[in-house]
């Protein structure tokens, strides 16, 4: 047999990480931005800029988990890790003390324990909408945003899911939720919302994971192929780069990706099964995703308090929750694509506008859920429910409703202007103030509610203590610090997926023809998308 | 290299997994996986680092049957979310609850549907792995440098040795023919 040589120098210095992707040159151009703001009909905006090869994505992606940690991260990390302990220390004190630690009180007996539950739940179905329901709806855009949505879903439902488990008083009982044989020979109440949310949750964050690990596989395998080509292309080895462990840090990545990989080869027979799974996949969790936010309604909806008792809730909260998750994303994004060398060409402003509108149609939807409320508070003739609304509007929390009003409905009217909607500081700008807004939207519908309810006994204050905050502010940082830890270690975008929406990935492309008659009813307009 | 009662060895008398060739471009695989299907390989495969569009076809791959299994898997989710719920309420430990009857089927809609997802989810995950015959962490495939770069920018064709119409020079020939950048022995 022949032999072939070892890759060349080039590709080596490439594996190592040495050869960076080289920057794209390309200056904003007042009309089209970076070249993706284009709004002729027939002319596809390009998904990845600069022309990029496979060889370049694979490098650029891999090269924010293999070269050295950018230096913004470990006082971030840093940060964030003390605010999740801080978190941690305060859920410790209010288990041994109780839950009176809180500032909720028999009049407000849900506060901000449910209003962070609801805050952080909503925002974890931006992920699934963009990895499902674009992905149905074949948004070849979603390929850019997908990998790091998914991975806020899962980190905002581990946030989310800490508040119920901790406000039920009794923690070491939480595991009376499920339906679990116990000496008492009952069993959970089935007809209870707060038991579907129990169900629903956990199917959504297991759902998610599921979903997210599996788009990932692929991504693991080529980190664990480019460990073990950098380990087999110097086998002798470079200095010890990790000095308290007898192995190489390429060693350690090749058993861990390698592992978690599932030996995934890259394989067309497995590719067509596995595309298959994740259409399914996809399929499942479009209406998993609109029945979680529909079922967390549900907690509010099926009580008979006034504020409370509509059945506009379940469409309004999935509005709500897809409204609050776009704006965390592109939170999270805006500063990633600034901070990370070429970022800019997988993110383009072209993503970014595209998110911005959803902003605009999702918090116009809220904008109109709010008013049909008022609408039908005063339609419908019921005085406790207008009173409860007009409480709302100008009662002792009229500063939150109205911080609300600002923040979800005004706000995002700011990106019918185009510039505004295509420079990512002004983006930044009502992304902040929508997460903002979409906390207090679920303060003003739990607390006001809750303060004036039908008796005057039941009427109150609710001041949150230093543990309320704490614990959420806490859980901002948990959140952030799992994010982090997520750009570290994880393929930051989903590689195959971005390759197979390029314009090379076509076997169709560059006037390449071929008349085979199976293939005569190819779709045309996969050749062709890039704008060049 | 030697054949011997249709296993085939190289010269340093290790048996063969098969041939495989390197393509540069998805449009060469494509062809490649053309010609290798139309020349009546049964036990082949193509490796790329993301799927290619019309590649099923390519290859002449029938349908995978997976829907089926996650339609299965689902249906059973979704009855014995039911009939937890059915049994739990009525027959195990009856008790009145807002008025509402003990069957009281409406309010088991939701965690049904739940339960239903949760299976459809977890039977296609696994029915994936498994129809894909993973995790397998070891592949003769990967013991190639070269391979590896399937997973980055590299298209693969392997045709195993263990296939009926595997013939070394024969085989060799028809990659060569298909336009294989490179081509190697794969041992076992």
């Amino acid at each position: 047999m022949t032999t072939y040589p070892q890759p060349d120098e080039v590709t080596s210095r490439r594996l190592a990480g040495l050869a960076q992707a080289a920057p794209g040159g390309t200056e904003p151009d007042p009309k089209t931005g970076d070249g993706t703001l284009i709004d002729t009909p027939g002319v596809r905006a390009p998904l990845v800029l600069n022309n990029r090869s496979f060889g370049e994505i694979t490098n650029i992606i891999c090269g924010y988990t293999e070269n050295k940690v950018p230096r913004w991260w470990y006082p971030m990390a840093g940060l964030t890790a003390v605010l999740a302990s801080m978190m941690g220390a305060f859920i410790l004190y209010l288990v041994i003390t109780g839950i009176g630690t809180w500032g909720l009180n028999n009049q407000v007996d849900w506060a901000w324990d449910i209003t962070n539950f609801v805050f952080w739940i909503g925002i974890g179905h931006a992920g699934t909408l963009i990895s499902a329901i674009l992905c149905l709806l074949k948004q070849k855009w979603r390929t850019a945003v997908n990998r790091s949505a998914e991975a806020m879903t899962i980190f905002a439902v581990i946030c989310a899911a800490t508040f119920p488990g901790i406000h039920i008083g009794r923690q070491w009982m939480a595991w009376f939720l499920p339906p679990i044989p116990n000496s008492n020979g009952i069993w959970p109440n089935f007809r209870s919302p707060l038991l579907w949310d129990v169900f629903a949750v956990s199917t959504y964050g297991t759902v998610s994971l599921l979903f997210w690990f599996m788009g990932m596989v692929p991504d693991l395998a080529t980190l664990r192929d480019r460990a073990d080509r950098r380990l087999r292309l110097n086998p002798e080895g470079s200095p010890l780069v990790l000095p308290f462990l007898p192995f190489r840090v390429d060693q350690l990545r090749a058993y861990i990706y390698g592992f978690l990989s599932l030996g995934w080869r890259f394989s067309s027979r497995h590719w067509h099964r596995y595309e298959a799974a994740y259409l399914i996949l996809a399929g499942v969790s479009t209406p998993l995703v609109l029945s979680v936010h529909s079922i967390v309604s549900f907690d509010f909806a099926t009580a008979v308090l006034p504020g409370w008792h509509t059945t506009i809730f379940p469409p309004y909260f999935v509005a709500g929750a897809i409204f609050g998750g776009f704006a965390m994303v592109l939170l999270l994004l805006i500063p990633a694509r600034e901070l990370y060398p070429n970022m800019k060409d997988l993110v383009t402003l072209r993503h970014l506008e595209n998110m911005a509108k959803i902003l605009l149609l999702t918090g116009s939807m809220v904008g109109f859920a709010y008013s049909m409320e008022f609408f039908i508070a005063w339609y419908g003739g019921n005085k406790y429910e207008l009173y409860a609304f007009q409480n709302r509007a100008f009662g002792p929390y009229w500063w939150a409703y109205w911080t609300m009003i600002t923040c979800n409905v005004v706000s995002p009217q700011l990106f019918w202007s185009r510039k505004l909607r295509t420079t990512p500081a002004s983006i930044f700008f009502v992304a902040t103030l929508v997460t903002i807004g979409m906390w207090f939207e679920r303060f003003v519908i739990i607390v006001t509610s809750l303060h004036r309810a039908f008796l005057p006994g039941e009427w109150g204050m609710f001041h949150p203590t230093p543990v309320d905050i704490c614990i959420f502010v806490g859980s901002l940082g948990l959140f952030l610090h799992l994010f982090l830890l997520f750009m570290r270690f994880i393929p930051m975008f989903a590689m195959a997926e971005l390759k197979a929406v390029m314009p090379q990935a076509s076997p169709h492309a560059h006037g390449d023809s071929h008349g085979h008659d199976s293939h005569a009813d190819h779709d045309a307009g996969h050749a062709h998308q890039g704008g060049h | 290299m030697a054949a011997s009662n249709r296993i085939y060895v190289t010269e340093a008398n290790e048996p063969i997994y098969g041939i495989m060739a390197e393509f540069a471009t998805p449009a060469a695989i494509y062809h490649a996986a053309e010609a290798v299907r139309d020349a009546g390989y049964s036990k082949w495969d193509t490796f790329t680092p993301f799927p290619i569009h019309g590649m099923e076809g390519a290859m002449g791959m029938k349908r995978t049957k997976l829907p089926l299994l996650v339609a299965a898997g689902g249906f059973t989710g979704v009855g014995l979310a039911y009939l937890m719920q059915w049994w739990m309420s009525v027959v195990d430990y009856q008790m009145v609850v807002q008025g509402k009857p003990y069957h009281s089927w409406q309010a088991f809609v939701p965690i049904t549907f739940e339960l239903g997802i949760l299976f459809s989810a977890f039977t296609a995950i696994i029915s994936m792995l498994a129809l894909n015959g993973l995790p397998r962490w070891n592949h003769p495939l990967f013991k190639k440098e070269r391979f590896l770069s399937s997973s980055d920018d590299k298209f693969f064709v392997c045709i195993e040795a263990a296939d009926a119409k595997f013939d070394p020079d024969r085989t060799r020939a028809l990659l060569e023919k298909a336009g294989a950048t490179s081509i190697e022995l794969v041992e076992e």
